[in-house]
């Protein structure tokens, strides 16, 4: 694994192996000395082109407990307000010798673009880019929803997939990052997924996904799914009445204080409820169900620290540098 | 858990050169030895706490552990054993291939102010010991950290020895130990207990 650009091509053991070096990442977490050295010496740019809080947090906090130097980069108050491109942006990085590059754009593709050229040499990582790929969100996810069951179910996490579980992945799929990553990743580790969206917030493509469709989110919660996750109505990218109005739509499609009584009533005691953040409290999800005891949002957001040391770890450590010694011969 | 013998996991075919030096009651005496050298050491039971390292450093720990409880009756052998990882500590993270962390699990009343015995199967360069070290550093402060092995065989490349060895054995830096535990590996599924020298095959 020399990049981490998408969960498409991340095999199932790739991926197991990362859950389960986060496993023990998060173990870090609760001790009192939050930091191991194994990172010690490398550089971690994060390159943010597109607002984030949790996200660039998260890489911050994960770079930092192993020890590496982080330099923040926000396209705010940066050269690329004054028309830089990318690739002179990633050449100055180079230039400055980052050891991984850590990638938030606006654009889809754009870390991929970075990976495949010679710009810079240093590991990617996509921190979500346009409507296509948010892959650490979606390992995080897999990472909350295994922890979850295997706690449920009483059993040991390490080495384990999520076959068998369901999951409804609900709201604004068409610009969802985070849909496409979790689909491609839920169904390599086995999970069967429903997507749940109002017809105008799907995409064309949407009828060939791996996934079965649903129009309506009180059927997808009467079928019983082990997860439930919402998705954020992302008013910026609204270019179009996708739905008529947003009481509607919180009507509709929002997670209420009634289905989440509904979830009680229909038997499904470990039914968790997933948002990536940040939350639109009231449209897509009530504070009620936000705040419930079945919510794991705060969960994911730790866990999601975890997942993310697992990711810089492997890419930084042995494997890139011996794959590299073997091309040169 | 030195270089040489932590990728080996089950092999039921050995090469040509491959000699047994400690059989499975070698291994057995050899541990209950360590174990009552570690009671004299200590006086007694009173703050001893076994970290194992893994792979097989741990179920060394335990076994030792089992022959600490039954020459001091009333210690629980379960609750002053802990497995301490220390891959995250190592210092060869950029040239070798990354590896997988196993878990770190300490004994419930921790390691500050006890007496922390390190076990590890082979003493060879001494860096997993100061890899251990570290790794204890930030996760408490013991009173005294000791080292017991099964195999100690030579060639260290750090000022560092151990307290308790089961076997010396003088090898060529070409040759691998190889240290097999019925806990993790199995000859045609039966578990296997020895520790052969192999030479370069």
């Amino acid at each position: 694994m020399k990049h981490l650009l998408s969960t498409l091509d991340l095999s199932r053991d790739d991926a197991i192996r990362i859950l389960d070096i986060a496993e023990e990442m998060a173990a870090v977490g609760t001790r009192e000395v939050k930091k191991l050295p194994a990172l010690r010496g490398r550089t971690v740019v994060n390159l943010f082109f597109e607002d984030s809080t949790r996200t660039r947090i998260s890489f911050e906090a994960a770079a930092k407990r192993l020890s590496a130097d982080v330099i923040n980069f926000a396209a705010k108050g940066s050269s690329v307000s004054k028309g830089e491109s990318l690739k002179d942006t990633a050449q100055t990085l180079q230039a400055i010798g980052a050891d991984a590059v850590v990638i938030r754009h606006w654009a889809s593709g754009a870390p991929a673009r970075l990976a495949a050229t010679d710009w810079i040499d240093a590991p990617v990582v996509n921190a979500g880019d346009g409507t296509h790929e948010h892959p650490t969100q979606a390992l995080l996810d897999a990472f909350t929803l295994r922890r979850h069951w295997a706690r449920a179910r009483g059993t040991g996490s390490l080495g384990t997939d999520l076959a068998g579980l369901k999951v409804a992945i609900v709201g604004d799929i068409l610009h969802s990052r985070v849909a496409r990553s979790n689909l491609w990743l839920l169904r390599t580790l086995g999970a069967e997924v429903t997507m749940v969206a109002p017809p105008t917030l799907l995409p064309v493509a949407a009828g060939s996904w791996p996934c079965t469709i649903n129009y309506d989110l009180d059927d997808a919660l009467a079928a019983g799914p082990d997860a439930v996750m919402m998705l954020r109505v992302q008013a910026e990218r609204m270019n179009a009445a996708f739905f008529p109005n947003a009481r509607e739509y919180s009507r509709r499609w929002g997670f209420d204080d009634a289905r989440l009584a509904a979830l009680d009533a229909h038997g499904l005691a470990e039914t968790l409820i997933l948002h990536p953040g940040p939350m639109n409290r009231g449209l897509e999800i009530s504070s009620g169900a936000a705040d419930s005891s079945r919510s794991a949002v705060l969960d994911q957001v730790s866990n999601g620290v975890a997942v993310r040391m697992a990711v810089l770890y492997l890419l930084l450590s042995g494997d890139q540098q011996r794959t590299a010694n073997e091309t040169q011969g | 858990m030195d270089t040489g013998n932590a990728m080996q996991r089950t092999s039921g075919s050995q090469p040509k050169s491959a000699r047994t030096v400690l059989s499975g009651d070698d291994i057995d005496r050899a541990l209950t030895r360590i174990a009552h050298e570690i009671i004299e050491a200590n006086k007694g039971v009173q703050d001893l706490v076994l970290l194992g390292i893994p792979r097989r450093g741990f179920p060394l720990a335990q076994r030792i552990a089992q022959r600490i409880a039954s020459a001091e009756p009333g210690t629980d052998p379960a609750a002053i054993v802990g497995q301490l990882d220390i891959t995250m500590y190592r210092d060869d993270l950029r040239h070798s291939t990354a590896r997988t962390p196993s878990p770190t699990n300490l004994p419930a009343g921790g390691i500050d102010g006890k007496v922390v015995v390190l076990v590890d199967d082979v003493l060879y360069s001494g860096r997993t010991i100061r890899a251990a070290l570290d790794a204890i550093a930030d996760l408490g402060r013991p009173r005294i950290v000791r080292l017991a092995v099964l195999v100690d065989r030579g060639h260290r490349e750090l000022p560092i020895r151990a307290d308790h060895v089961g076997k010396n054995l003088p090898t060529a830096t070409s040759e691998k130990v190889r240290v097999r535990l019925g806990e993790v590996d199995t000859a045609n599924g039966l578990p296997l207990n020895e520790v052969a020298i192999e030479g370069q095959a």
